[in-house]
């Protein structure tokens, strides 16, 4: 493998103390021991939390997006239904499209917030002290 | 039809391009402004990463406005309102396409690709397989998407300028164009990523307000009554009560719409500019944060863009709009007009080129450092390039594609290019998102599989595109005298989009290499947890 990708914005910031714990071959050595880290239960759980989110809401949310459009290009009886004066089953169904989108970036933030960044202060405290 | 007529009478009884002069002074007033603070924040920008990536120093809330700037382009901005006001619920239906297609960053890729890579999608895409075909790979594909995207914004320009200038001769329309070139080069140029991204945040904070200002007035003169407003709409179109349901547009064809809502929803979030606007911040959760004021602003905007759209209809009346120069692109500038004068009109004007030469400078960059990072630093370079000169690489392609862009846009000045922009998307959907997906998911992707989805998703999409109706077989072709059609659809997303996974499963499957274990252990580790990345916590 080439080192073209490797030099991963270490120019870009000011280095940190922390970061040269973390620091790949460029610097001459010890880089972090990704195998081990990968291995470690704190990674399982991270890895775990994070796919059992965003996989079924990714699929639920084009599930739902997917539906709204084959009602619009196919059924527009059903979407014509008058609700609220002339606010019909159509626009209704659009703006829970904008409504839907909004609760689930919320509840994303929050499961992040509650479950992904914890686990993964816990690989970093992890990774910090095997190097 | 009496064409010129008709135009005259529009124009003279509604009035656009009243005060071209005021319109022009507006629009110079922003140009000085930005040029004058995008001198300001670059000083130097001699390293890569200022110059591609503004050194990552955004914060979430800044990179999030100037992200939904990406996408509130001329075409969005004034192209969905006008939908709205000439085809009604049709014209909604296409703008909820732009907003849940931030799920897929926010979800899938965001956070990963900033943990991954540095500059360009090339970064995620080649981690941990064979560098040379694959970046050449990503750069191609970045390079066509951002040609496309390219044209079809900076063509609107000229059909922008007759409308808001009153400009109707070709020549007068291409000297347009090339100013606009001229100052997005010298955008780019002497800003460089923090510059294209200021000029961004100040155009899309001006556009947002200007929309929201317009919306609450809107909704107080109806009362904040949306049924009102649906009510008078359905007076002054001519397609009638129509407007309300889905099918005015796109019900000759509803397989074209799908495939058109599904390119939508997956390419928007795999365009290699809004791909690279997730390195201007300084790590993963600025990307999350970013991702949330992009989301906020652009559920708000495309509100406010269905009270205008039909208070569009309701307050000026297709007709009208139909008729005036640049069609249903006038709605919004016919309403400003109808509401708020010629002071008003001169505001949305400027704001509606600001936006164009906004769009086009971040797409312009996307393209140069695609070439310079992927192209000329890691193949030609070795990896060993100078950063000074790999940056001046980059500066001369922004030039080249600038050139481009406008001998390009003055050649398909007046052309219904609006089919560029769902090609554009169609491609990033078929060719990128594919495979960033199975890079930052499956490890046992490999470089076959890699090569096989990018390639296959250009190629059936511009082979689907060429036999397609837009380009012959039909009375809005480029070659309408032509006929050599054999795809019926105009988008060929539902197509391509699931052949390019199934192309990188098979060659995946197939290619009985195995990319370096201990590479792919590091990426998923990396992309997860940003350990290893350099990236401050």
């Amino acid at each position: 493998m080439t080192l073209a990708t490797d030099s991963s914005g270490r120019h870009s910031v000011a280095p940190s103390h922390e970061q040269y714990l973390f620091d790949t071959d460029e610097h001459g050595g010890r880089g972090p021991d990704f195998a081990a880290i990968r291995g470690s239960a704190e990674f399982a759980l991270l890895r775990r939390r994070s796919r059992r989110f965003i996989f079924p809401v990714s699929a639920l949310a084009m599930a739902w997006y997917m539906t709204f459009v084959l009602l619009a290009a196919y059924d527009h009886p059903f979407m014509s239904i008058q609700i609220l004066g002339l606010i019909n089953m159509g626009i209704v169904l659009g703006l829970a499209q904008f409504l839907s989108t909004v609760v689930i970036m919320l509840l994303y933030c929050r499961y992040a917030k509650r479950q992904l960044d914890p686990a993964l202060e816990a690989v970093r405290a992890r990774a910090g002290r095997a190097s | 039809m009496t064409g010129a007529h008709v135009l005259n009478m529009a124009a003279s009884t509604t009035a656009v391009g009243a005060n071209p002069v005021l319109n022009l002074g507006m629009f110079i007033g922003f140009v000085a402004v930005t040029l004058y603070i995008v001198h300001r924040v670059s000083s130097g920008n001699t390293t890569t990463s200022s110059y591609y990536a503004a050194g990552g120093e955004f914060t979430g809330g800044q990179n999030g406005i100037a992200l939904s700037g990406d996408f509130l382009s001329a075409a969005s901005f004034l192209g969905i309102a006008g939908g709205i006001a000439v085809h009604g619920y049709d014209g909604f239906v296409y703008s909820v396409g732009w907003v849940v297609a931030w799920l897929v960053g926010l979800l899938l890729i965001g956070e990963m690709l900033r943990n991954t890579g540095r500059f360009t999608m090339g970064d995620v895409l080649a981690y941990r397989m064979r560098q040379r075909p694959v970046r050449v790979a990503a750069a191609a594909s970045t390079l066509l998407i951002s040609y496309f995207y390219l044209l079809a914004q900076i063509a609107g320009a000229g059909g922008l300028v007759s409308l808001l200038l009153n400009i109707t001769s070709k020549l007068g329309q291409s000297l347009a164009i090339v100013v606009a070139g001229a100052i997005m080069i010298l955008y780019v140029l002497i800003g460089g990523m923090k510059g294209t991204t200021w000029v961004q945040i100040i155009k899309a904070t001006l556009l947002l307000l200007c929309m929201a200002l317009i919306t609450v007035f809107l909704l107080g003169r109806f009362g904040f009554d949306l049924s009102d407003i649906l009510g008078q709409a359905v007076q002054h179109n001519s397609l009638g009560a129509a407007i309300l349901t889905p099918g005015t547009l796109y019900g000759k064809n509803e397989l074209d719409f799908v495939s058109l809502a599904l390119a939508l929803v997956l390419g928007i979030c795999s365009l290699p500019h809004v791909l690279m606007r997730f390195y201007t911040v300084p790590n993963a959760k600025h990307v999350r944060r970013s991702l949330v004021w992009a989301i906020w602003s652009m559920v708000g905007f495309y509100f406010c863009t269905l009270v205008v759209g039909y208070s569009a209809t309701a307050l000026v009346g297709s007709d009208a709009i139909v008729h005036a120069p640049g069609g249903e692109n006038s709605a919004a500038p016919l309403l400003a007009y109808a509401i708020g004068g010629s002071v008003l009109l001169g505001l949305v004007s400027a704001v509606a080129f600001a936006t164009i030469l906004a769009v086009v400078a971040g797409l312009t960059l996307t393209a140069s450092v695609s070439f310079a990072h992927d192209v000329y630093a890691s193949i030609l370079k070795r990896g060993l390039a100078e950063p000074r000169k790999e940056v001046r690489v980059a500066r001369l392609t922004a030039v080249t594609m600038g050139v481009l862009a406008i001998f390009g846009g003055i050649l398909v000045n007046g052309r219904n290019v609006a089919f560029l922009v769902a090609l554009a998307l169609a491609l990033a959907a078929s060719a990128n998102l594919s495979t960033l997906l199975y890079s930052l998911f499956w490890k046992r992707f490999n470089t076959p599989g890699a090569l096989a989805s990018i390639y296959s998703g250009l190629g059936s999409c511009m082979l689907l595109i060429i036999f397609s109706p837009v380009v012959s077989g039909a009375s809005t072709s480029i070659f309408p005298n032509e006929d050599f059609h054999w795809f019926p659809l105009s988008n060929p997303g539902i197509v391509s989009i699931p052949l390019s996974f199934v192309c990188g499963w098979v060659a995946t499957m197939l290619g009985s290499r195995r990319e370096n274990p201990a590479k792919q252990t590091e990426m998923e580790v990396r992309a997860l947890t940003g350990i290893g990345s350099g990236l401050p916590s």
